[in-house]
């Protein structure tokens, strides 16, 4: 211990202070009475467990993992669960599943990573300028994410990734390309409620031109919004970046992307189940800790909620 | 100082065009303090809105200080003309301190000593430091309307227009913000001009006052008139008797 719990204590109660004595406190002690509620939710909290652990397995992948992810091993293939030596056992190849796995969270994290800085900002940005500017910018704008919402989201994607090649940029790209047209939706529907109150009107009375309005004022309000939805549809990105893997047109072998492994397994599901069950676990692991941020995440994030 | 001439206000076109203000003319001295009083829907705020340029459909002719403006607004004119809007639950942003929306109303109206110009116009409505860095929810009704009082004093304007500014605070912080606005007046010599649907306040703010009735105003009268029951219009006799 290097506090003392009096120490503690004052931290808190500067922490927790009503009247902050400067723009950075204030900010600090918004973060953390947020931070106090997320804490509460016993589930949230699990769910951020899950992924901080994912991420240090991601980041620790070669102190971690026992094998060589790409090491074949013909003599010790399908080995069951449990078998010294390897954990998980190993896939039709002898590679050890847990390594792979390991590797794996890697690709998950970069897919996820990338499509939840592209699809939502694309969104945001579509969105807040279609519901601020309104008229025929509107109309061109939401015409364009109707189309991109009329087709199912994985045949939109594997359309894509045919046109641009396999591979897991592509798929990246194909997922984003496919995301974005809920958030400009969420987006646009919250702007059109910003738009027409008394704050907008207030600034606009001192000169803001439509840019300030848009990224100072408009924005702080639709992000706490999108950042949920975000962490809600990552369960999908994951489950549409293996579906892709599965098909063969994300990552392609001998890469370790957890779609790719359940679709490698799949010829022997019956006999040895492990091979495609563990990296389905493992997706569904992920994605469910996902949804318990996200729920967490609304709660303390949703302005409506936060008002009482 | 501010001067009106037959002013129309309609929302919607074609067969949906509802008329809301009807050829209004009226003019207000400067350092006077203006009422404009009638029923809700009659039309008073929508005057209010138009003045601003936030409600865009409009025709007549608006001078402030002698010039006339234009449907588009410049910077100047706003330098010049202030509102302060009715609900200040609504009218300040949830997720700006009081210090963000302060400070960045004084940067959009190009001053440079913006630190010291916010504890100063905190100091100015009655508000104390302590409450710089607060968030509206962290503010009671009446503070948040002195704050909103004071994003409207910031870029020192001439005229401030006042739509119904107590009326969604309960009576002890009426007084109050009425009182604030009376000093702030006298203090900075400016002009208002004040909707209301309250005789009372009126009188007790104003020198001279319009009734508006069905998007027209029917009468202007001195404050003096008023106290002394000697309204011509059959519909501002109504709404006195109504006010006693």
């Amino acid at each position: 211990m290097t506090k003392t719990p009096v120490e503690t204590l004052r931290w808190r109660a500067w922490l927790l202070t009503d009247t902050p004595a400067s723009r950075h406190h204030a900010k600090l002690s918004a973060f953390y009475k947020g931070w106090l509620s997320f804490r509460g939710n016993t589930m949230a909290m699990v769910g951020l467990w899950i992924l901080i652990c994912l991420i240090l397995a991601a980041l620790f992948a070669p102190l971690l993992s026992p094998h060589d992810p790409f090491a074949q091993n013909l003599g010790n293939r399908l080995q069951p669960l449990g078998s010294s030596n390897h954990v998980l056992g190993t896939d039709s190849l002898g590679r050890d599943i847990l390594s792979r796995l390991i590797y794996g969270s890697r690709i998950t994290l970069y897919i996820v990573g990338l499509v939840a800085l592209i699809a939502p900002i694309t969104g945001l940005l579509v969105g807040t300028v279609a519901g601020y500017v309104g008229g025929w910018t509107d109309q061109i704008l939401m015409r364009i994410t109707d189309i991109f919402l009329a087709f199912p989201r994985l045949v939109l994607a594997l359309a894509f990734v045919a046109a641009l090649g396999a591979g897991i940029e592509n798929a990246v790209l194909a997922i984003s390309l496919t995301a974005w047209p809920p958030y400009a939706r969420i987006a646009r529907a919250e702007t059109l409620t910003i738009r027409s109150s008394d704050y907008i009107s207030a600034i606009q009375l001192q000169g803001a031109g439509a840019l300030r309005i848009i990224t100072k004022h408009i924005w702080p309000l639709c992000i706490s919004s999108l950042i949920v939805r975000v962490t809600l549809d990552m369960a999908g990105i994951i489950l549409a970046a293996a579906g892709l893997g599965f098909l063969g047109l994300g990552a392609q072998p001998p890469s370790p992307e957890w779609g790719a492994m359940i679709s490698e397994g799949r010829r022997f599901i019956l006999d040895h189940w492990w091979v495609a069950a563990v990296p389905g676990m493992a997706i569904f692991t992920v994605s469910l800790a996902f949804n318990l941020l996200g729920d967490g995440l609304r709660d303390v994030l949703d302005p409506k909620d936060s008002e009482k | 100082m501010l001067k009106i001439e037959n002013l129309n206000v309609w929302f919607g076109s074609g067969r949906d065009r509802v008329n809301a203000v009807q050829n209004a003319n009226f003019a207000v001295k400067s350092g006077a303090s203006f009422g404009l009083v009638g029923e809700s829907g009659s039309g008073k705020s929508t005057i209010l809105r138009a003045i601003m340029g936030l409600t865009k459909n409009w025709s007549g002719k608006v001078y402030v200080d002698g010039t006339q403006t234009s449907i588009k607004k410049h910077n100047s004119f706003y330098k010049t003309v202030q509102m302060v809007f009715q609900d200040p639950y609504a009218s300040l942003h949830p997720r700006h301190s009081v210090d963000q929306v302060l400070g960045e109303t004084l940067y959009l109206h190009g001053f440079q000593d913006i630190d010291a110009r916010v504890v100063h116009l905190l100091d100015d409505v009655g508000l104390e430091a302590k409450f710089r860095f607060r968030y509206p929810h962290q503010l009671s009704g009446g503070q948040r309307q002195r704050v909103a009082i004071a994003r409207a004093l910031a870029p020192e304007p001439k005229v401030l227009l006042l739509d119904e500014p107590t009326s969604a605070l309960d009576v002890s912080v009426q007084a109050e913000i009425l009182n604030l606005l009376s000093d702030l007046r006298s203090r900075n010599s400016l002009t208002y001009i004040m909707v209301s649907h309250d005789l009372a306040v009126v009188s007790h703010m104003c020198e001279s006052l319009a009734v508006m009735k069905d998007s027209e105003i029917v009468e202007i009268m001195d404050v003096s008139t008023l106290r002394n029951s000697k309204a011509c219009h059959p519909y501002s006799q109504q709404l006195l008797l109504a006010s006693i």
